[in-house]
């Protein structure tokens, strides 16, 4: 599908980046209101609310925990999203990809621009989200700098996931499933409002193989300067596993789609 | 980029050599052979289904031949279908715009994929936006714009890199004559700059007003190759066609007098069409006159008459 890395055209790479920025620029208001809103209110209202009945879960206050799973959410959220729903309705609805692939740009290299402006969009808003729980009283380790980029290569690879469902499938019923299915799943059961430590075992192996437990683990890792340095390399290998993975099969899958 | 040998190749724009293409059970392109020389106007000519944008899909990578050859500007496809697609400009059938850019922001994203250097991208944008004649309109929305409008960016948006080698997908399908027009005028001064042009159509008029060659295409076969007016000769036994309107009980009339004239005939529409180097064969029936016969109802030959010879079917 693509070359060698120096087949790469980082300028067409660049193109793409440049098409997502032109357009957020004009609309950035009602998407970043989302992404922004949404993380601090989960961590207003469980850190808050439910923190009164527990203070501390796996070692930290309920308010510290809660503000890492909330930014894990919306790296998921915030990167999930754009693949899932742009990649669908540009393939489907808007023929976007079609007038591109026209040009001289790979389908891997579309795949990769948009999930890397997707990135930026995630590390912007789990920057914020820390940033918010820091002024809440949050108290934050200076490794706490690892933060953007743990937001960055989620997001990136949320986006990609979302991006490969949206290559296979054929009507927008059918998101149901990749929501229900994946999304909601995924999110719930990854450590992020309430550890998983002590689940039963039937619960705890899914939430080993989710990649947000181990980005939520990392943003634990980096707003707490917590974790075991085996812990955390199983962590960024299971996150770049992911990315890579799922990397591959938006590209092969949207490539697939597209050329006949 | 330097080419040491002008070989065979080098002139030759396209060059297919049985291309098979089938998509699932359907056979859309049957052992085509075609070879397009370069700086010409060239029109794929053929009922919709003939399989014409399949060859342009095929020419710009989106479709893989299923069995033979194909060769853009002397690089085989699909392999060097990169490079081929940088020099390339293709104006698909099927409006894809992007709604959420202005007109100067879809331009600029093409421009930037197609590799203009940063330096001459404002130049080649200002340049594009001329072409379509929307400069005065230069930031808006493309879903403000009216067919003619995004039609003309879509052209502009694929001849942004100054490409060798235009590929314009069904141009003028469901824009107004006067549109159509204007668009014309915009081909002929692509051509003019030395561009190889291929065109799909199935409007007659545009395939001989425009094309130097016409390849006609009907269930994915080449039936026939050559200029519009070498189609007229070999195919159309007569230079004159005679539409008569009417009733089909006059039409019968007008066909059973072709008959026994020994002229060929057609229905054509709502009319039939008699094909004769002298009208004065059909004075008399149901009151046609010389005159009508000789101005009113006389037209010259036409592709679609080629392809009805060649086919028994209308475009």
């Amino acid at each position: 599908m693509t070359g060698p890395l120096t087949d790469v055209r980082w300028d067409a790479i660049g193109a793409i980046v440049h098409r997502e920025w032109s357009v957020f620029r004009r609309v950035w208001a009602a998407p970043m209101f989302g992404s922004v809103v949404e993380p601090i209110v989960y961590l207003v209202a469980f850190g808050f609310g439910f923190g009164a009945l527990v203070s501390t879960v796996a070692g930290l206050p309920y308010l510290d925990f809660m503000a890492t799973g909330s930014a894990a959410i919306s790296v998921l959220f915030t990167g999930m999203f754009p693949g899932l729903i742009n990649g669908y309705f540009r393939r489907k609805e808007n023929h976007l990809y079609d007038g591109l692939i026209a040009a001289p740009i790979t389908v891997a290299e579309i795949v990769t621009g948009e999930a890397a402006w997707t990135g930026v969009r995630t590390t912007i808003v789990s920057v914020i989200t820390l940033v918010v729980a820091g002024v809440l009283g949050v108290g934050l380790a200076p490794t706490v700098v690892f933060v953007p980029v743990i937001g960055y290569v989620g997001g990136f690879a949320f986006h990609c996931l979302g991006a490969a469902f949206a290559a296979r499938l054929r009507s927008t019923h059918q998101f149901d499933f990749v929501i229900a299915g994946t999304l909601v799943p995924m999110f719930v059961v990854a450590g992020t409002f309430f550890p998983l430590d002590d689940a039963p075992v039937w619960l705890r192996y899914p939430a080993l193989v989710n990649p947000l437990s181990h980005v939520t683990t990392l943003f634990r890792a980096a707003a707490f300067g917590i974790g075991t340095p085996l812990g955390l390399v199983v962590n960024v290998a299971v996150v770049l596993g992911f990315a890579a993975v799922t990397w591959v099969l938006a590209a092969r899958w949207l490539r697939a789609a597209l050329i006949d | 980029m330097l080419v040491a040998v002008e070989d065979d190749t080098a002139s030759c724009a396209l060059r297919l050599s049985g291309v098979v293409k089938t998509f699932g059970p359907v056979l859309a392109i049957d052992g085509l052979d075609l070879e397009i020389p370069r700086g010409i106007t060239f029109g794929l000519l053929g009922p919709n289904g003939a399989g014409k944008s399949t060859v342009m899909r095929l020419l710009v990578g989106t479709a893989t031949a299923t069995q033979g050859s194909i060769e853009a500007l002397g690089m085989p496809l699909p392999a060097s279908s990169r490079a081929v697609r940088a020099r390339t400009g293709l104006v698909p059938q099927l409006d894809n715009l992007d709604e959420e850019l202005t007109c100067t922001e879809n331009l600029e994203v093409y421009a930037r994929l197609y590799g203009v250097p940063r330096r001459q991208r404002r130049e080649a944008v200002a340049w594009g936006l001329e072409l379509a004649q929307l400069t005065e309109r230069a930031d808006a929305f493309t879903a403000q714009l009216s067919g003619g409008m995004r039609r003309r960016l879509l052209i502009a948006r694929g001849l942004l890199h100054r490409p060798e080698l235009v590929l314009l997908d069904e141009p003028t399908v469901g824009l107004d004559p006067q549109v159509r027009q204007s668009l014309w005028t915009q081909i002929e001064q692509i051509r003019s700059s030395g561009a190889t042009v291929v065109l799909t159509t199935h409007y007659i008029e545009e395939a001989e007003r425009l094309c130097d060659r016409v390849a006609i295409l009907d269930h994915g076969r080449l039936i026939a190759l050559d200029s519009p007016r070498g189609l007229r000769s070999s195919y159309v036994r007569s230079e004159i066609v005679v539409e008569v309107p009417g009733d089909p009980d006059r039409q019968r009339r007008v066909a059973a007098a072709a008959e026994a004239a020994g002229l060929a005939h057609r229905p054509a529409g709502t009319a039939i069409a008699v094909f004769t180097d002298d009208v004065s064969s059909l004075v008399g029936i149901d009151g046609l006159r010389e005159e009508d016969l000789d101005h009113r109802l006389r037209r010259p030959a036409n592709l679609e008459d080629v392809f009805v010879a060649l086919t028994g079917a209308t475009l």
